[in-house]
């Protein structure tokens, strides 16, 4: 059975696209931090989908763990990764952020540094190999800078740049590379937040991302509404831009 | 400590009243679901599943309201023993999406299949089949409750069997169901067969269950309360793979059907007394005494294919009452319900009679040995001192009223209902000594003092 990796089985988004593998009879490995919710979820998608689903440990913040943590992934996905999807990110506290380095850097990494070194990993991997994907959830917030969240902002727009050179790095290896850019979506992130509008279920965007994996698309709005609207607001003027709450 | 947001949100059960605004946690791991009870953000805290019981069972104005539908997640299941371990957001529909087809059913189920484990036990559900195998509890292999305390208890009726029978039938108030194992009843089939029986009178659907009830699995009667009590019996069994006809080439497959939906809400004047009154004369008129073969859909949730159908309820709809009458003068006080129903000339629209048969340990368990009666009562200005009074008569009878269905009862008649209400309490205030699990219902029934 081909088997698909999924990183951050606890985000509603990954777990979203894991499902639509499952229901293609695709096998899973899944990780998160926690081990309880781990192996919670792997029971679950095991009974649900009647397929095999593994569990495996991967904290993004542990950067010296990175290595044997993925390895480990290969080995229970029994060498045969199809491709990955890396749903791992953290919103965190801007006003936080703004006084102490300590939620700065947590931001940075888990959003950046942390995804970026397990997607060099994974790079080597499906380039030596020749083939797959890597389809990893950015965001519209790396679009353009705001008040309101420009520490995860930065961090996303650093990610979808990254993104942007390591799909010209596997374009000749045959490896597909997709930066998902999704809006508001009714996830733990964003409950309870003030200020949504326009907010997507994690189903449709986990159809959405499934979609765009199999199409091989390079980048994805999701929903689609959102390319236009991300497009608008980066024709705004930094020097009216600036003077915007948003 | 994580501070846990919330969403501020106008709630109510499935009666649509009241409704309140409650502070809505949604955890989505089971840590968090510590965190939210410890974070000292609210004054108290109550679980809520799908939010189909009727009343205020799992509102909590203007404090903690812990959504447990994303704690979901199917644990293990062992088709050997027919035993399923699941997370308490697991909905009775997921069951049987996932475990008809291989050939299991819930070993008790409501008229609706969005209900949620949790839900189910804490309000210690019964089915068509109580008669026979009494209510969920029975089949409770075992659960796993998180107090306030930050206690974890594994209980069943052996192990912490009070801390058990507290937590069924105690409508969320001892602690958090985090998961449960099941034990499932297996089947042949994913149909009925299904035996109408029309009768005359009350006196005559009495004398017919009773004499038949032991022979079939489920069986209920609809009454007509307004022309003597005459009704139309249920009773059915699920079908042996052998009794289908041959094109059902599946005998598992749950038959595929289009949802209808109410659109909006029923306009108050259809219903009246007199369309009540066609409405039964007509259900009357459609059922004959034969035996049919139906689906399990059919059969056990006819409403769940009308989506948003308690539009029908709430202000000028109407307001759901079910009260258990014990086996001892339960007959004559089932008579005087109908007759009183008849004088104030409130049409219940449905009304639904079955028997019970033993009831459970739970201290505030509703089943008593004896009969049940739910009503859908239509909604006027003075239907709440009319079920006020309706419920004396029932605390007269030693019987009592359902929790997940009520909103109105008053916490005097409650206390005489549930006589064993101190108990309950004492088992309470020692899994839960600082009062963090509340709820509207709580505070109205006085389980709880009222300020938390
Ligand atoms: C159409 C219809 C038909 C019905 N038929 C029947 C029937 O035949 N027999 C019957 O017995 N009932 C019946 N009911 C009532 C229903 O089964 C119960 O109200 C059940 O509790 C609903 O489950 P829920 O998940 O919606 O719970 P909710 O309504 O959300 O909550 C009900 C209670 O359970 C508690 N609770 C919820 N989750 C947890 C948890 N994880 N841990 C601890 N406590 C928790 C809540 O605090 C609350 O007190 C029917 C309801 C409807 C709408
Ligand atoms: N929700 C939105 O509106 C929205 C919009 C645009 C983009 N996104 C992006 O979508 C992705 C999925 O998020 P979500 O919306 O599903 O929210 P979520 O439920 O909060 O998921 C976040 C995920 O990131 C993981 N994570 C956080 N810190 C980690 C760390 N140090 N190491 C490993 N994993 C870590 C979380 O794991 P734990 O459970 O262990 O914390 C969780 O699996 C994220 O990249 C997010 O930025 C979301």
């Amino acid at each position: 059975m081909p088997t698909v990796l999924i990183m951050g089985v606890t985000s509603a988004i990954g777990r979203a696209v894991a499902a639509e593998f499952a229901g293609r009879r695709y096998d899973l490995v899944l990780t998160g931090r926690d081990p309880e919710e781990v192996a919670a979820w792997a029971a679950d998608f095991t009974f649900r989908h009647n397929v095999r689903a593994t569990g495996r440990l991967f904290d993004a913040l542990e950067f010296p763990s990175h290595v044997a943590a993925i390895e480990s992934c290969f080995e229970a996905a029994g060498g045969a990764l199809e491709g990955a999807v890396v749903s791992i990110g953290y919103l965190g506290d801007q006003a936080l952020a703004e006084r102490d380095p300590a939620e700065a850097g947590r931001i940075l990494d888990t959003n950046f540094t942390g995804c970026i070194s397990a997607l060099n990993i994974l790079a080597n991997h499906f380039e030596r190999r020749r083939g797959g994907f890597l389809a990893v959830i950015s965001s519209v917030a790396g679009d353009r800078g705001r008040r309101k969240n420009y520490f995860y902002g930065a961090a996303k727009a650093g990610l979808s740049a990254y993104l942007q050179g390591l799909r010209a790095r596997l374009f000749g290896a045959g490896v597909r590379v997709i930066t998902v850019k999704p809006g508001f979506v009714d996830t733990a992130m964003t409950f309870g937040r003030p200020g949504l509008f326009l907010v997507a279920s994690p189903q449709s965007v986990g159809r959405g991302i499934f979609k765009a994996i199999q199409r091989g698309q390079d980048v994805v709005y999701l929903p689609w509404f959102w390319r236009p609207i991300m497009l608008a607001a980066r024709a705004i003027p930094e020097s009216v831009f600036k003077r915007l709450s948003v | 400590m994580l501070r846990m947001r919330y969403v501020n949100q106008a709630l109510s059960g499935w009666g649509r009243f009241p409704v309140e605004a409650c502070h809505v946690y949604r955890p989505t791991k089971r840590s968090e679901v510590s965190a939210i009870l410890h974070s000292g953000a609210e004054p108290s805290y109550i679980p809520r599943g799908l939010g189909r019981s009727y009343g205020d069972a799992a509102l909590n104005l203007k404090r903690g309201t812990i959504l447990f539908t994303h704690l979901n997640r199917f644990l293990s299941f062992d088709p050997a023993a027919g035993i399923l371990e699941c997370e308490a957001g697991v909905s009775f529909a997921e069951i049987i999406h996932y475990l008809l087809p291989r050939g299991f059913f819930p070993p008790v189920t409501p008229g609706t299949k969005y209900a949620t484990v949790g839900g189910a036990i804490a309000a210690d559900i019964h089915g068509k089949n109580h008669h026979r195998d009494g209510s969920l509890a029975n089949f409770v292999v075992g659960l796993r409750l998180l107090t306030p305390e930050g206690q974890l208890y594994e209980c069943s009726a052996n192990r912490n069997s009070e801390v058990f029978w507290a937590t069924v039938g105690g409508m969320g108030l001892t602690g958090i169901i985090l998961s449960a194992e099941i034990a499932l009843h297996r089947v042949e089939s994913a149909y009925l067969v299904v035996d109408y029986r029309k009768t005359r009178s009350l006196d005559e659907t009495l004398a017919v269950m009773e004499e038949s009830d032991a022979q079939h699995r489920y069986s209920v009667a609809w009454i007509d309360a307004l022309a003597r009590g005459r009704s139309v019996l249920m009773r059915a069994d699920h079908a042996a793979a052998s009794e289908l006809p041959r094109h059902l080439t599946n005998p598992l497959a749950i038959p595929k059907r289009v949802g209808l939906r109410v659109p909006f809400d029923f306009p108050s004047l259809v219903l009246n007394r007199r369309t009540v009154r066609c409405f039964n004369r007509l259900y009357y008129a459609l059922h004959r005494s034969e035996r049919l073969l139906t689906d399990v859909e059919r059969y056990f949730y006819p409403l769940d294919r009308i989506d948003h159908w308690n539009r029908a309820y709430g202000k000028r709809g109407f307001l759901q009452y079910q009260v258990a009458l014990p086996l001892d003068g339960g007959r004559e006080a089932l008579q005087e319900l109908v007759r009183c129903l008849a004088d104030f000339g409130a049409a219940p629209g449905l009304a639904v009679l079955k028997r019970f048969g033993v009831g459970n340990a739970a201290p505030l368990g509703f089943p008593i040995q004896g009969y049940t009666l739910a009503l859908d009562m239509p909604d006027s200005r003075d239907l709440v001192p009319f079920l006020h009074q309706l419920d004396q008569r029932v605390a007269y009878a030693g019987g009592r009223v359902y929790l997940a269905k009520d909103a109105v009862l008053r916490p005097e008649t409650f206390a005489r209902m549930y006589p064993r209400l101190d108990e309950f309490r004492s088992i309470k205030s020692r899994l839960d000594p600082h009062g963090r699990l509340s709820s509207s219902l709580a505070r109205r029934l006085r389980i709880v003092d009222d300020t938390q």
